[in-house]
């Protein structure tokens, strides 16, 4: 009994250790004083005002947004491809493309980003959004294909082959069949690859383009001047889009799959 | 609706061959099973008509048209699945309109042959439920709708009722016979279940290990195996071992250890030589037991009841005959014998069989059941 008391007291005392920044930082993006910590002097919106005011960082949202889109989108389709060739069909040096695609998350980041910009200093380019949009591709990349792979594992080839008699042909039976039973996969994947790049701080620094600031980039430069409280208040929005927007969207399928039955 | 015919089509996966150089015929608007144990190559060769699978040599013709390299979806054939594979994500209607809509049905008529096919299969008005609000019958039924909604040339079953409980199962088989019937499509029906075979066939084709072992209308196959193999998987069977002691063109003379000389019409022997060694195949329901001495027109042997499996208005005897042992089935009046009973078994020669021994390289096969 005394053992597991023990157990729980140190797992919330973790748990708090863990959260608590998180909390300080929601709290904290509403206090009115000009320094950023405690005490909480009052409630205030003007560090979000001061937010909206900012033109550099409404750029960088606008970066980051951009950028984790269109990632979302190039992630989740080579990421469904990939899948439907590993998962459907057989061919050889099937394990070692396996391998290499999940690669990039075992992979420390820094030594992904300074292998990228090497092999583009090889091939003289120049740093680019584009070459920022191809790194967080192929960081997004492998969970983009653990979760459709694992979805497409479990639709039994059946409907398939029945569509197929039918008389759909290859492309027709994909999206009149795998892509709608895949589709819940297909959310979780893209929605994770907009989260990881819009999260992403490591990699990108060494990727991006000179001028160029995602959401994370520019804290890290706020934050070398000094706290501003503004940065709480970002702290906040990046917090509910990261963890808002995959509980919306559970919440959401959620709904309709009830609604269907 | 068109003949199908494999011209020696072989299959190997790799070291495995599933299907050893097959030749059959299935007939325009028949009915034929594919029947034999587990693995033996019946979804294989099932597979290859539907285009899901490329034969390794040989050719395959839908109304003499060889279809070899014509890709599934250009082939016009209904398939049906153990697993129903009802479409999830569509409902009744939207499934079953699937083919038409590759076919380029007007919306209008579609929605007609819908409910038509929905009636065939008499289940009208689900059109609206999605697959899972459905009874495993009731869904297996949706997908023998989605199959011959599109008028195919040829309907493939991959033991479509193997996922029913007991009653339904023969429920659904007269009702899927009466449907192939009325509608008069070639089918071709695949499963491992005998008594469903001898059901519903028009004609049965079993295979043992990849090879087709004997083809032919469900009483011949039954009444005349060509194989050892055949006789004890159809059915309970009995094999005695015996010789052929005299031969001519009518008759075939036999002499048994248990039963002494007996004489069998040739049709009962056709594959028999004029000598040699030979297999004595009688059904289980075919030997009767009595007290009393053999009716006349038989040949019967001494025997003991060794154990008894009482099934109600059937018993089935398992038998001491000399040294060799033999299983009897017998509708009962009155009681059945008891264990240790002394009894006259008795056949009547123009019931059994006489087959070639196997050869001593293959089909050994599973035993019958
Ligand atoms: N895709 C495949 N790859 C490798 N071997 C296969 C494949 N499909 C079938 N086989 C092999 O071919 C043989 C025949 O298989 P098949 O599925 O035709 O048997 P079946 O008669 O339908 O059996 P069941 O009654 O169990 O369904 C089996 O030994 C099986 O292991
Ligand atoms: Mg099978």
């Amino acid at each position: 009994m005394r053992a597991w008391s023990w157990i729980r007291a140190y797992s919330v005392a973790v748990y708090l250790f863990m959260f608590a920044p998180v909390a300080v930082v929601l709290l904290l993006a509403f206090n009115s004083s000009q320094f950023s910590g405690f005490p909480i002097e009052g409630f205030s919106l003007r560090w979000f005002r001061r937010l909206f005011e900012n033109e550099a960082i409404m750029r960088a949202f606008e970066t980051s947004i951009t950028l984790g889109l269109l990632t979302s989108v190039c992630a989740t389709t080579l990421g469904i491809l990939a899948s439907l060739a590993l998962v459907r069909y057989r061919f050889p040096g099937k394990d070692w493309i396996t391998t290499l695609l999940i690669s990039p998350v075992l992979v420390p980041e820094t030594v992904l980003a300074v292998g990228l910009l090497i092999f583009l200093r090889y091939l003289s380019m120049p740093r680019s959004f584009l070459l920022l949009l191809l790194g967080h591709s192929i960081i997004a990349l492998p969970f983009v294909v653990l979760v459709v792979q694992a979805r497409l594992v479990g639709i039994r080839r059946d409907y398939e082959e029945a569509a197929r008699s039918l008389g759909a042909g290859p492309f027709e039976t994909f999206l009149q069949i795998t892509l709608p039973l895949l589709l819940p996969a297909v959310f979780a994947g893209a929605l994770f690859a907009f989260t990881i790049s819009f999260d992403n701080i490591t990699a990108t620094i060494f990727w991006r383009p000179a001028g160029v600031e995602t959401v994370p980039t520019q804290i890290f430069g706020m934050l070398r001047n000094s706290v501003s409280p503004e940065i709480n208040a970002l702290g906040f929005v990046m917090i509910v889009v990261t963890v808002g927007l995959p509980l919306t969207a559970g919440g959401l399928a959620r709904y309709f799959a009830r609604r269907r039955q | 609706m068109a003949r199908v015919e494999l011209q020696s089509v072989t299959k190997s996966f790799g070291q495995i061959t599933a299907v050893k150089k097959a030749d059959v015929v299935f007939e325009e608007g028949s009915f034929t099973t594919l029947l034999g144990p587990s693995g033996c190559g019946k979804t294989t060769i099932l597979r290859m008509i539907a285009g899901l699978e490329a034969p390794s040599a040989g050719d395959i013709l839908i109304g003499g048209r060889r279809i070899n390299d014509l890709p599934i979806h250009k082939r016009n054939l209904g398939l049906v699945f153990q697993n129903y594979a009802l479409f999830p994500h569509k409902t009744i209607g939207q499934n079953i309109a699937f083919g038409l809509k590759y076919r380029g049905v007007p919306k209008a008529e579609a929605r007609d042959k819908v409910r038509q096919a929905l009636e065939i299969v008499r289940l009208p008005g689900v059109e609206d439920r999605y697959p899972t609000q459905l009874s495993g019958g009731q869904q297996q039924r949706i997908a023998l709708a989605r199959a011959i909604v599109i008028e195919p040339d040829v309907l493939l079953l991959d033991e479509p009722l193997s996922a029913l409980d007991a009653n339904l199962r023969e429920e659904m088989r007269v009702e899927l016979k009466s449907i192939q019937h009325r509608i008069g499509v070639t089918s071709i029906f695949v499963t491992h279940d005998q008594s469903e075979a001898l059901a519903m066939s028009d004609r049965i084709v079993v295979m043992s290990a990849g090879e087709v072992q004997q083809e032919g209308a469900p009483e011949e196959v039954y009444n005349t195996p060509a194989t050892e193999f055949v006789a004890r998987f159809l059915g309970a069977a009995n094999l005695f071992d015996a010789r052929v002691t005299a031969a001519d063109d009518r008759l075939v003379e036999l002499e048994t250890a248990a039963f002494g000389r007996l004489t069998l019409p040739r049709d009962r022997a056709a594959r028999l030589g004029d000598a040699g060694p030979a297999r004595l195949v009688v059904r289980a329901e075919k030997l009767a037991l009595s007290e009393a001495a053999a009716p006349p027109g038989t040949v019967s042997a001494a025997a003991t009841v060794a154990a008894v499996d009482y099934q109600g208005q059937l018993a089935r005897y398992f038998l001491q005959i000399g040294d060799s042992q033999a299983q009897a089935i017998q509708m009962i009046d009155g009681r059945p014998y008891p264990e240790g009973a002394e009894v006259t078994v008795s056949l009547r020669p123009e019931d059994c069989t006489a087959l070639p021994p196997a050869s001593p390289d293959g089909e050994s096969g599973p035993t019958g059941r």
